[in-house]
């Protein structure tokens, strides 16, 4: 007893150091910094933003198709909206998009990756043939004909079915990390102690692939917010409030292009590739910091 | 190797029939009545066809029939290859206003998937360990797939088409002329597509270039490359052996990525007006033609598993592991 009561005096110091040196490297990591400086950045800008604004960008002005100036930043519509203002607005939908739609297919492939790849056999079976299943069928089309079947259509809808149909490669990712942990001897220890298969997965396998999973997010997020913003341009975005996506699509449908309005079609895709983009930096800079191998010098 | 192809037949059996299922479903689970509602808004604008879709719909859905007997009704006019009547062009059926538009959808998306492919696993794998080229090719590379697909489609239209000219910017082929085998149209056609074609390109080249780099850099770390590194090997005999190991991950990536891409093509033919399926979905939506939007549904979701199918083959023909009926692709 006296051994097995040691084991976590000791499993107690080591984590922290792990941290520790997690930490310091992350600090020193350019590709982290930049990503997640921008995301915050953006973060910032939609959750503050709209406190200094008046308005929420669908009011129709009385200056249209304005260039850039000091009043409105972004310039203006067609109609006279203030591009800025529906940007800071775009930005927020996006994030709960991303965070909402990524977090759910998370969960979902966590769930069926753990289970998978712990429990194996015929559950393992069943449960990938059901992610292939879902793998192969393209994501869009469903949306496409589930949004449309919605006749009115909510940011948390959209989200809730965008985290419903991508978590598919992620469940698989997790189930091989899975399989390659449930061999160990720590795993292998905790089910003699008599330990059942949740907390076998939720103390011993899942904090072992934390960095992984946070990784796995981040991804999900990525997708989710592209994936999003195609739906949105094709019409079927949110009905309520302005999207980044929806903002391109009001462009397009209003022909910002040819007449020259370069202000309204730029900066929404432009924050969607600098949230998007940033992100997979940053996943790349988290890599760096979690695996050694990957570290420079 | 019969094994192998045998599961994957049986998940694209499976696939398929979930789509089927769900298509059937979806139109009658979901809250409200997008029939009756369907009906009536058709109704106010055509009322030959709002009679018409009446009559098929009693035919078709039978809705005094059980449920099971509508489901089976739902498969039987399926392998008629019944998609209904469109809306939007009525009377046309849909499997016809479809079948005219995915040659547009094919010859961008095909040409545009293998080539940025290639062309990006063949900078990948360039770039990999090459300090000066790795640095510029990362950040573009991140950059190229963080972007949109119809956001660069925008870019390119208004940079290339508007502001300098050098390409239309709508449409397959220009208004005054009529689809023909004539040099006048093939040429026409081009001019419309090469625009459409550089932004599928271009996006997706940035993901298989990373992807790429990232196999390369492993597969120099591993056992077998020291080993031949320890030999003596040149060093371009053993970024070759890298390549070829790094090309089966990329071989089922594309596998993985093709719903990815159908989703770009869509998008991107929208931007343009170009005409096929994207513009088709757009112009479903917008007429609240569900037919043609669940006939598009059925047709994307039977190319990707077609597409599944060829690549799995090919990946028998490139990894000698799968014929040997050892563990190589994942099941």
């Amino acid at each position: 007893m006296t051994a097995l009561q040691e084991v976590p005096a000791q499993d107690a110091a080591a984590p922290a150091g792990v941290r520790r040196e997690a930490l310091y490297f992350a600090l020193r990591n350019g590709k982290l910094l930049t990503g997640f400086g921008i995301v915050l950045a953006l973060l910032l800008l939609g959750l503050l933003g709209p406190l200094f604004l008046s308005g929420t960008g669908s009011e129709y002005g009385t200056q249209p198709m304005q260039p850039p100036s000091a009043e409105h930043w972004f310039g203006t519509t067609t109609f006279g909206q203030d591009v800025f203002t529906q940007f800071v607005y775009g930005l927020r939908t996006t994030f709960v998009v991303g965070a909402l739609g990524g977090g759910i297919a998370a969960v979902i492939a966590m769930l069926v990756g753990f289970v998978a790849g712990y429990r194996g056999g015929l559950v393992d079976e069943i449960l990938n043939m059901f992610t292939n299943i879902v793998l192969v069928i393209p994501t869009l089309a469903v949306l496409l004909i589930i949004n449309a079947y919605l006749g009115v259509r909510s940011v948390g809808a959209q989200a809730l079915f965008i985290g419903l149909t991508s978590w598919p490669w992620a469940a698989r990712a997790i189930r091989a990390q899975t399989f390659s942990l449930r061999t160990r001897d720590f795993v292998d220890l905790a089910r003699l102690s008599g330990a059942n298969t949740w907390k076998v997965i939720t103390r011993e396998i899942a904090p072992n692939m934390s960095s992984y999973l946070f990784m796995t997010f981040i991804l999900l997020f990525g997708g989710s917010v592209l994936i999003a913003s195609s739906l949105d341009f094709i019409g079927l975005g949110p009905t309520e409030g302005t999207s980044l996506g929806l903002m391109l699509q009001n462009a397009n449908q209003w022909s910002a292009m040819q007449l020259g309005m370069w202000w309204w079609f730029i900066p929404p895709g432009a924050g969607i590739t600098a949230i998007v983009g940033s992100l997979y930096v940053a996943n790349v800079g988290l890599d760096e910091v979690f695996n050694p191998k990957l570290r420079e010098t | 190797m019969r094994r192998y192809f045998g599961r994957k037949l049986l998940v694209y059996g499976l696939t398929f029939f979930v789509a089927v299922t769900v298509n059937w479903m979806i139109p009658r689970f979901m809250p409200g009545d997008p029939v009756s509602s369907m009906v009536a808004r058709t109704g106010a604008s055509n009322p030959a066809a709002a009679e018409t879709m009446r009559v098929y719909y009693t035919n078709l859905f039978g809705f005094d029939q059980p449920l099971w007997k509508q489901y089976v009704n739902f498969w039987a006019a399926l392998f008629q290859g019944d998609f209904g009547i469109s809306i939007w062009v009525f009377p046309t059926p849909v499997s016809e206003v479809i079948l005219g538009a995915v040659p547009y959808t094919l010859g961008l998306m095909i040409p545009s998937v293998l080539l940025s492919w290639v062309v990006g696993n063949w900078f990948g794998a360039y770039a990999a360990r090459r300090k000066v080229l790795d640095n510029t090719l990362l950040p573009v590379g991140y950059v190229l797939t963080a972007m949109p697909y119809m956001w660069l489609a925008v870019l390119l239209a208004w940079g290339l088409g508007v502001v300098a000219g050098w390409f239309p910017v709508a449409g397959g082929y220009s208004f005054s002329m009529q689809p023909s085998w004539s040099w006048d149209f093939i040429l026409d056609l081009l001019h419309h597509w090469v625009l459409p074609f550089s932004s599928l390109f271009l996006v997706a080249l940035g993901g298989w270039a990373i992807g790429m780099r990232n196999m390369i850099i492993y597969e120099l770390e591993s056992d077998y490359s020291n080993y031949l590194a320890a030999l003596g090997a040149p060093q371009r005999l053993i970024r070759r052996y890298a390549f070829r190991n790094a090309v089966l991950p990329q071989i089922t990536g594309l596998a993985l990525q093709l719903g990815v891409l159908v989703a770009g093509a869509l998008v991107t033919e929208i931007v343009f007006s170009y005409p096929g399926l994207g513009s088709l979905i757009l112009k479903a939506i917008q007429n609240q033609d569900f037919f043609l939007l669940q006939g598009a549904f059925l047709f994307i979701v039977l190319g990707v598993l077609i597409a599944n199918f060829i690549i799995d083959i090919v990946y028998v023909v490139v990894d000698p592991r799968t014929r040997a009926g050892m563990a190589g692709a994942a099941a």
